[in-house]
């Protein structure tokens, strides 16, 4: 293993996660009850991937100056693994939202019609979407300098389109989500529980060292592969 | 004095709902999971299945050094 000092923090900062987050006290409020806790699995999911694709971003912009391929493959390696990340956001999401938010009087299959229109789902959903794009683009063009120089430039695009979609148009709306129209979810200090914090931050951490050591294997793997089919 | 009272009565029972609602407001909590010990048996469960993932990256990790210590 190489340079492991952060791979155990990470192991240590994921187990904490799970124990503390399963057994620390959590405010008592109605609706939420104990779900309230998957605000430690849930919502690291999507800092995670916004810090995935802030560092895709930045190695794209760093081809587009210097022309290395292997600034390439770290750009498209923290984009695929922020999907994956992204998606475990979705579905979590998806779970979390038809226990809390759909009409306890109505089955969260007849009260979907509502939940679906939330801004939120739909942003998030785009947002996924133009990176999924951003995949099939990719493998659509076969010269290796004219992919990496385009879809450089689409990641730029990309990543500035996330911050309407996700960030900007769920809060001008009205919305069930958290955060909605007063303010920044989870980490307004008004917002969450002293408590909460305590496990809270050291998740954030902890999930993002875990996607940025997958990414790793991933680039490893890749430059090797790159060593081959130069050889 | 027929008003002020259909107005009192009806204040009465406005309060009365704010009260119950007040009362019903209490968040439901797996207090009894906590106290039996069972939540134990879930962080269990929940800890051997992300530290068997974890250990998969360790072992994957290995294999990718020990590859790239062949080639070069």
């Amino acid at each position: 293993m190489r340079r492991s000092w952060w791979k155990i923090l990470c192991v240590i900062l994921l187990l904490y996660t799970f124990i503390g987050g399963f057994l620390m006290d959590v405010p008592r409020l109605p609706a939420l009850s104990e779900t309230i806790r998957n605000l430690y699995f849930h919502v690291c999911m999507w800092f995670c991937m916004m810090i995935l694709f802030t560092v895709s971003v930045v190695y794209a912009i760093r081809y587009l100056r210097s022309n290395k391929l292997t600034d390439d493959i770290y750009s498209r390696q923290f984009a695929a693994v922020g999907i994956v990340f992204g998606v475990l956001g979705y579905a979590t999401g998806t779970i979390w939202m038809s226990y809390t938010w759909a009409d306890p009087n109505n089955s969260s299959f007849q009260s979907f019609g509502a939940v679906a229109r939330e801004p939120k789902l739909i942003g998030a959903a785009i947002a996924l979407l133009i990176y999924f794009a951003y995949m099939v683009l990719r493998d659509s063009i076969s010269d290796i300098d004219k992919r990496a120089r385009i879809t450089a430039v689409y990641n730029v695009f990309a990543y500035a389109l996330l911050f309407p979609t996700i960030w900007i148009i769920p809060r001008i709306l009205p919305s069930l989500h958290p955060g909605g129209e007063n303010g920044n979810p989870a980490l307004d200090t008004n917002d969450i529980d002293n408590r909460m914090r305590l496990v809270f931050y050291p998740a954030i951490l902890g999930w993002t060292l875990l996607g940025v050591w997958i990414t790793s294997l991933k680039i490893r793997l890749s430059l090797l592969k790159e060593k081959r089919l130069l050889q | 004095m027929r008003k002020v009272k259909y107005l009192s009565t009806f204040i009465i029972s406005l309060l009365s709902t704010l009260i119950n609602y007040a009362q019903t407001d209490k968040a439901e909590m797996a207090d009894t999971m906590r106290s039996n010990g069972r939540i134990y048996v879930v962080v269990a469960v929940v800890v051997l299945i992300l530290s068997g993932l974890l250990l998969y990256l360790v072992r994957l990790d290995k294999k990718i050094t020990r590859i790239e210590k062949n080639k070069s």
